[in-house]
Formats: structure tokens, C-alpha cells, sequence
């Protein structure tokens, strides 16, 4: 029983990192009705970003706080990553209004590579590291109630914390705001938006710097656990399969769906994995997403999909 | 209702639609078409299914742009308007297949057409702050107002996906409303109603229309409405202006009554 919870517990929190990147997929898709493939290269472009500069600005400036050089590289990373937002919306997203999907598609695959090229010649292609100061060592909680208590992760806990608050944050954003019903206004309808005056473009540079945002912080987490490096473009893309788990088009979908994939990714390694030969935790989610696609192509909370003829 | 018309001040023409031709592909939706309205009067536009009238209303708040002619606002010629420009110059208007954002609520779709009068900046927002709240408070306010106004106030909280038909035409009106316009384009707002709701219907468009000065353009199909609250009516007929003119004379127009004949058979 022990053992089961902490596989649940450590699946929950790398859920909670899959739900925030996936958020950044369904925010994006739809405010703008593009399916981002470049998102996992925004992961990898953030963390490069604030990795750099936390090891830059103290030699610049001339100090050697570590934490102060986190901040201010947090700073710079988050400028950065409007920067791109900003760019993408007026080089790119400005030109293709009401194109196909597959065009925007393919404009997205460009985008990430572009993302990936400039971002390693500006920053460099080795690995690099993030230190945070995030806590490595494990804790034994609930010693009362289990034999032998749980082993949690303190990391992962706080991470899993971090990204819980900023999706909370996020969604209140939305709920509360006149920005943020604006965003769900060009969300459920563009013409309807327009003709009362809300701005596609500004929306539209809103929402990929809120993606940016928190690639940011997932780039952050997961670059300070594995190192800053290519394949971080390919760990978001793991957020993925949960988007097509929860939906599209559904906020609490994204946010259900990877604790759904990160719980299931976790438990079927432990249970299943030995009887296949183990690695299933690489080829889960994509398997289940798989199964989505076949019976329930609108995901668990997205709207149907109605062909118009 | 005779009395409240004759008694408004028609004033000066403030929208003059100039020699529009609108093309899809092969189809011509609007041919050379060229009429003007004017400050508070309520102006309709009729004509038989697909006759170009939405298109017209699509020209005007620049949600399609024409091949030829030019839009004139209060005097200023614009070759290519923009939904934008259209909803900055005071320009708010319904769709014939309501467009309301429909995951949220009544009063959140009409808190939206507040959208162009909101002045905090999104991180005044983000934290709650001062402004922005005082702000978001005085909008609701004037919100709540047309919510009494358009008798919804027991519907204000629900989601605009749930409510039937006559009531999201309502809502619909109620988002332009928000605009606090100058002039108003209505497109069908009474299709699919009953009496009743019709009624209710014509008297917030002579309400507003009356007490507020809006100028009105109206599409409508029920010629009973048409001829009652209009003051003068364009007749569009496969993409051709066929008439223009008071009700009475409309109605008496020869080529008017063998499209409608022509379009019934
Ligand atoms: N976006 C579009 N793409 C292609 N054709 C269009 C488009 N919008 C309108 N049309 C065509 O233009 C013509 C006029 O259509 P429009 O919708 O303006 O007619 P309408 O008078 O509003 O008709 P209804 O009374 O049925 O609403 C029709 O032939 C229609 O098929
Ligand atoms: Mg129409």
C-alpha cells in the first residue's frame, strides 16, 4: 500500500508539470486554432534562455549572488520569451489568418526548428545547468500512518507545487479579468470578437507569451533536474499525448489530463513494465492517446468534433 | 409607435454606402449598390433569401471587403474598413447566426462589449489592482443596466449555449448595447420568434432607437415589423438594389412585389 501511493504521489507530480506545458498547448490552440508543435521547442529555448543568463549577468554586472543572478535571469528569460511572442504573432501568425489547419501545422514544425537553431547559436549546444536551488534529497513523510512512512521527493513535491500555483494563477487570470474574458471571447468566436473591438493580434502575442511563460517554468524544473540540453524539446512534447487525453479545447482537460498521464506513466512502469520488459514509461502516453484518438477523438472534456458539410 | 417616430429628429446622413460590389468567386452578392443612411432614423434592408442583405451589413463593419465602392462614415471615406476600425468608430452590431461566446455567461458575453471602453492595463488586472477593480465595478454597473433593460436579469448568470433561441438573440443585442454604439446593425434579430417575443423585440429596438438616438439598420424578413418601425427601406434582389425608398411607397413598388411573388413560388 506504501509503495503503491508513492508511485501514485510521484506520478501526480510529474503529472502536474505535463498539465501546465499542456496548458500552453490548449491556450494557444484555442485563442489562434493552431496546433503548436514549436512548444516543446519554447521549453528548450526558455531554459537555455535562463540558464545563460543566470551564469551571464553576475559576470556583467559584477556581483556573485546566485539567487539574485536567478532572479534578474528569470527576468531577462521571461523579456525574452515576449520577444518571441511578439515576433511570431507579426512575422508569422499575422499573415496566416484563416489558413488550414495543416498549414499552420507545418508553420508551427518550422517554428520549432527555427526555435532549436537560434536558440542553440545564441546560447550555445552544450548542457548546461539550472541550479535553483532546488532540494535533491528525499523525505519520509506519514511515518504514523505507513510502515516505514512514505518516501516523497522533495524536488518533484515543490515543483509539482510551483506548477499547481501557476496554473491556479493562470485560470483565476481568465476567470477574473477583463483580459482574460477577452481571451475567452476570441476563444470561442474570432468574427464575434473582432466586431466588438477586441484586438486578434494583441490576444494572440497574450497568449503565446502566457505559453511562453510557462514553458519557462516547466524549461526551469525539468532543466534543473536533467540538465539543460537538446532532448528537453522532446520531454514537452511528452504534454502531448495529454492534450489529446483531455482535449483540445478544454482548460481543466489539459490540467486533468497530465495527472491522468503522469499517474498513469508512473504506475504502469512499476506494474505492467516487468512483465514487458520495462521502458513502458517512454511509449505510455503515446499508446493511450492512441487508444483517444480511435474512440474518443475530442478527448475526455473537448467539444466534439462535428465535420461541416 | 407612429407617434414616437414622428416625433424623433432624423438629422444628417451618417453612413453613405457608395457603388458596393462584392463577389464570391463567381457569385455576385452585392452589384453596384449604393444607398445612405441617416443619424436616428431606423433604416431596414429587405429582400428575398440570399438577395446580398448580410453581405451589405458584413461591407459595413468591414467583415468582408468589397471589390469596388467605398464605405463613408460621418464623412470619412474608408476603402477598407476593418471589424476594428468599425467597432472604435461606434459601430456594434448582431449576426444573423448569433456569434455569442458561447462557454460563458449572459453577463460575461455582455461584460465583453464593455471591451473598448476598458482602460486598466492587463497587469493592473493580473494583480487585482485598484483601477482595475473600480473600473471592472463601473462596468457592471452599466451592464446591470441593460440587463433590466432587455428583462434577462433572471437569466444573468447562465452559460448563452443553454438558453433558447429568442433569448440569445436577446443577449446578442445586449453585447452590442454594451458598445454604448452610435449606430446599430441588426441582422434578423426577430427570425425564428413568436409573436410575442417579436413584440418584445420591436419595442427594445424602438426603445433604444427613441431614447438613446441610435441609428438603427435593420435586416428583417417579417414585413409586418419592417413596415411598422422602419423609416425608409433598401430592397435587394440577387445582389441589385430593386427599391429605396418610405414603406408605403415600398409597398406599392411593382418590381418589389414580383420579387417577393417570384421568391414565394
Ligand atoms: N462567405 C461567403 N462565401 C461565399 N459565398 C457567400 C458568402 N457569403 C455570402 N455568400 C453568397 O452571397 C449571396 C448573398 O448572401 P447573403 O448571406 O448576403 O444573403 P441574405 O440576403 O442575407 O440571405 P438570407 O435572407 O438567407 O440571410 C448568396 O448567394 C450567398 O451564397
Ligand atoms: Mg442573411
Amino acid at each position: 500500500m506504501g509503495f503503491f501511493l508513492e508511485t501514485l504521489i510521484g506520478g501526480l507530480m510529474a503529472g502536474m508539470l505535463y498539465s501546465l506545458v499542456a496548458l500552453g498547448f490548449v491556450l494557444i490552440y484555442k485563442a489562434s486554432g493552431v496546433f503548436n508543435f514549436a512548444q516543446g521547442a519554447m521549453v528548450l529555448f526558455a531554459a537555455l534562455a535562463m540558464a545563460r543568463f543566470a551564469e551571464w549577468i553576475p559576470g556583467w554586472l559584477g556581483f556573485e549572488n546566485q539567487v539574485l543572478a536567478n532572479i534578474l535571469a528569470f527576468a531577462v528569460a521571461a523579456a525574452v520569451m515576449f520577444v518571441v511572442a511578439w515576433l511570431i504573432e507579426r512575422l508569422v501568425l499575422r499573415h496566416l489568418v484563416n489558413q488550414e489547419g495543416a498549414t499552420l501545422l507545418m508553420v508551427t514544425l518550422g517554428i520549432a526548428y527555427l526555435l532549436e537553431g537560434i536558440g542553440q547559436s545564441l546560447f550555445g549546444d552544450n548542457i548546461y545547468s539550472i541550479d535553483v536551488g532546488m532540494p535533491k534529497d528525499p523525505v519520509l513523510v506519514l511515518e504514523g500512518m505507513f510502515p516505514g512512512g512514505l518516501l516523497i521527493n522533495k524536488e518533484d513535491f515543490i515543483a509539482a507545487l510551483i506548477a499547481a500555483a501557476l496554473v491556479a494563477a493562470l485560470s483565476l487570470f481568465f476567470q477574473k479579468t477583463a483580459t482574460g474574458r477577452a481571451l475567452r471571447a476570441v476563444a470561442d468566436d474570432h468574427q464575434a470578437a473582432q466586431s466588438i473591438g477586441i484586438p486578434l493580434a494583441r490576444i494572440w502575442v497574450i497568449v503565446w507569451f502566457v505559453a511562453g511563460i510557462a514553458a519557462l517554468v516547466a524549461g526551469i524544473i525539468w532543466g534543473s533536474k536533467l540538465g539543460v540540453q537538446f532532448s528537453l524539446a522532446t520531454v514537452a512534447l511528452r504534454a502531448l499525448p495529454v492534450v489529446i487525453l483531455g482535449g483540445l479545447t478544454s482548460v481543466p482537460g489539459a490540467i486533468i489530463g497530465g495527472l491522468i498521464i503522469g499517474v498513469g506513466e508512473k504506475l504502469s512502469e512499476v506494474y505492467i513494465g516487468p512483465l514487458v520488459g520495462g521502458g513502458i514509461e517512454i511509449w505510455f502516453a503515446y499508446m493511450l492517446a492512441l487508444v483517444f484518438l480511435l474512440f474518443r477523438p475530442q478527448g475526455l472534456f473537448g467539444e466534439k468534433i462535428i465535420d461541416r458539410v | 409607435m407612429a407617434e414616437t417616430v414622428s416625433e424623433r429628429q432624423i438629422g444628417d446622413v451618417v453612413l453613405d454606402l457608395r457603388n458596393i460590389s462584392l463577389a464570391f468567386g463567381g457569385v455576385n452578392a452585392l452589384s453596384d449598390i449604393s444607398f445612405d443612411v441617416r443619424e436616428h432614423e431606423i433604416r431596414a434592408i429587405i429582400g428575398p433569401n440570399g438577395a446580398g442583405k448580410s453581405s451589405m451589413l458584413n461591407v459595413i463593419n468591414g467583415v468582408y471587403q468589397p471589390q469596388q465602392g467605398e464605405v463613408v462614415l460621418r464623412g470619412q471615406r474608408f476603402e477598407k474598413m476593418s471589424p476594428g476600425h468599425a467597432a472604435r468608430a461606434g459601430i456594434a452590431r448582431t449576426f444573423q447566426n448569433i456569434a455569442l461566446f458561447k462557454g460563458m455567461s449572459v453577463l460575461d458575453n455582455i461584460m465583453t462589449g464593455r471591451n473598448l471602453k476598458m482602460k486598466s492595463n492587463i497587469l493592473q488586472q493580473a494583480v487585482w489592482w485598484g483601477p482595475a477593480q473600480r473600473e471592472e465595478l463601473a462596468h457592471r454597473e452599466k451592464v446591470e443596466e441593460i440587463i433590466d433593460f432587455l428583462e434577462i436579469q433572471h437569466i444573468r448568470k447562465t452559460p448563452v449555449g443553454r438558453l433558447p433561441y429568442g433569448l440569445q438573440k436577446r443577449v446578442d443585442l445586449g453585447r452590442a448595447l454594451a458598445m454604448e454604439p452610435s449606430i446599430l446593425l441588426l441582422d434578423e434579430p426577430m427570425a425564428g420568434m413568436n409573436i410575442e417575443e417579436k413584440q418584445d423585440m420591436s419595442r427594445f429596438i424602438l426603445d433604444v432607437n427613441d431614447q438613446l438616438g441610435t441609428t438603427i439598420v435593420l435586416i428583417e424578413h417579417d414585413m409586418g415589423v419592417v413596415m411598422d418601425i422602419s423609416d425608409r427601406i433598401v430592397v435587394l434582389d440577387y445582389g441589385k438594389k430593386i427599391g429605396d425608398d418610405t414603406p408605403d411607397e415600398v409597398r406599392a413598388n411593382p418590381e418589389v412585389i414580383a420579387a417577393y411573388l417570384g421568391a414565394s413560388h
